[in-house]
């Protein structure tokens, strides 16, 4: 009983969901208001999910159907069993498991392998293109994202969010160190490539290979990506709040320090999206295994020192 | 708006997204559809987006004269998309050809190609006609909601 509330209705579905709706709302208004337009409303996010539920869905004719369908599925629980983790270490630490912040991590990662699988089922050449580049594009953020977070694990000595946690609120914040503060600017890099922001919408790329994987969704399995993208939104700040930046708190003023750190991210996030254009798929790589993985590696190795 | 809308009709008033097919046009039609988004008239305001696959699009927006080449594209295109979905057809040319009228390589009107529901008039229409079109053509989804079907079978 417990376990459904939690997954359906706080943190879960509905709680995160909403969040995630506004934080859409919060992307878009705030890129509109840098463009020096007006934007849209705020219910926005919510009313084109309700649109799409409303739409027709077209099966693609050759591919898979069952995987086409699938796919927007795993992807939605994926994000919700992970914000669930997280919120769950940060509510009541004790419930937390050994190796949780890696399973968090793995989680995080299925919606880009859904939009990879549902792409391929499709069929089309452009969303296999699409397909392909997001492979790519996962295989260059993961290893600095995951070095990064190798530096709270070395230096609370503990693989569990819980214990990131204890331990920063025994000795201060990991971004409080030189390590962390490094780990903490080469996640919040991997995040925007994780949230399929520009510059790294390589695989969506709506001028230039019509929305990737994307292009033959329509109606409900539309809404359902749409949604895990704006799911994505509060969780992945959420989770770098929780391991490098002291969590939510326990008093009324930690949870509010909290709200402003993830719209801190976001807007850092939304920041980067307006001023820089797509890069291709080539220098999203080098970025990533080059500049980013070393600011990562070198945490690492600072967390080693104990700096 | 009735009061008996479903919350999806009243949701799609609120977030028309829009897939732009040039047909052969002159090209002005096309640079003034940018106008509608840019910061004076801002139509992402009403929700709407330009979409980069016509299955996303509520609203297929025609511009240009239909040259033989485009034909079948065009046909291909309004199969695609999902229902419920309106046609606007934009400027002069996919009207009635405009300059074009009587030109070898533009056999047909696109209205005798696909069911355009709503017509916008000009060469190039103003961005202030564009909104009303898209109003217009808001109203004609909202009535097929209530049952249409897909005539055809083919995907
Ligand atoms: S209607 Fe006029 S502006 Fe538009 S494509 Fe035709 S000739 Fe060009």
């Amino acid at each position: 009983m417990t376990l459904l509330f939690n997954l359906l209705i706080f943190p879960g579905l509905l709680f995160t969901g909403f969040a995630g709706g506004l934080l859409s709302w919060f992307d878009r208004k705030l890129s509109a208001r840098l463009q020096w337009r007006r934007g849209p409303v705020w219910f926005q996010p919510f009313a084109d999910l309700a649109k799409l539920m409303g739409k027709e869905t077209i099966l693609p004719a050759e591919g898979s159907r069952p995987l086409f369908l699938f796919a927007p599925v795993a992807g939605l629980a994926a994000v919700l069993v992970a914000s669930w983790i997280i919120w769950l270490s940060l509510l009541r630490p004790e419930m937390g498991f050994v190796g949780d912040l890696i399973a968090v991590f793995y989680l995080l990662s299925v919606p880009a392998l859904a939009l990879i699988v549902g792409g391929s089922a499709s069929a089309n050449p452009l969303a296999s293109l699409g397909a392909g580049r997001e492979i790519k594009l996962l295989l260059a953020y993961e290893l600095p994202l995951l070095l990064s977070l190798l530096v709270p694990v070395v230096q609370a000595g503990s693989l569990r969010l819980g214990g990131i946690l204890a331990h920063q609120s025994a000795a201060g914040s990991i971004a409080g160190s030189w390590s962390g503060l490094l780990a903490l600017a080469a996640a919040v890099l991997c995040q925007q490539a994780k949230l399929g922001l520009p510059p790294f919408d390589i695989a969506e790329a709506e001028t230039e290979i019509s929305s990737g994987p994307l292009i033959e969704y329509s109606g409900p399995p539309l809404a359902l990506f749409k949604f895990t993208k704006m799911l994505m939104l509060p969780v992945m700040p959420l989770f770098l709040v929780t391991v490098f930046w002291n969590g939510i708190g326990s008093s009324l003023g930690g949870h509010l320090a909290a709200v402003a750190k993830v719209l801190a991210l976001v807007t850092a996030a939304v920041l980067i999206k307006n001023t820089n254009p797509r890069l291709r798929i080539d220098q999203a790589v080098k970025f990533f295994w080059g500049p980013v993985t070393i600011l990562a590696a070198s945490a690492l190795l600072l967390a080693l020192f104990g700096l | 708006m009735k009061k008996n809308l479903k919350i999806t009709q009243k949701a799609l008033l609120k977030s028309p997204w829009v897939f732009h097919l040039s047909t052969g046009s002159c090209n002005n039609c096309d640079i003034e559809i940018l106008d509608v988004l840019t910061p004076r008239f801002d139509a992402e305001r009403f929700g709407v987006m330009l979409v980069g696959s016509p299955r996303h699009a509520d609203v297929l927006l025609v511009t240009g004269a239909m040259t033989r080449k485009a034909l079948p594209r065009v046909k291909e295109v309004w199969k695609k998309m999902a229902r419920p979905c309106a046609v606007v057809a934009m400027g002069a040319c996919s009207m009635d050809q405009g300059i074009f009228r009587g030109a070898y390589n533009t056999p047909d009107p696109v209205d005798s190609v696909i069911p355009v529901d709503v017509y916008i008039p000009g060469c190039p229409p103003k961005p202030e006609a564009m909104i009303l079109g898209l109003v217009k053509a808001l109203e004609v989804v909202k009535e097929k909601f209530q049952g249409e079907k897909r005539i055809d079978k083919m995907l």
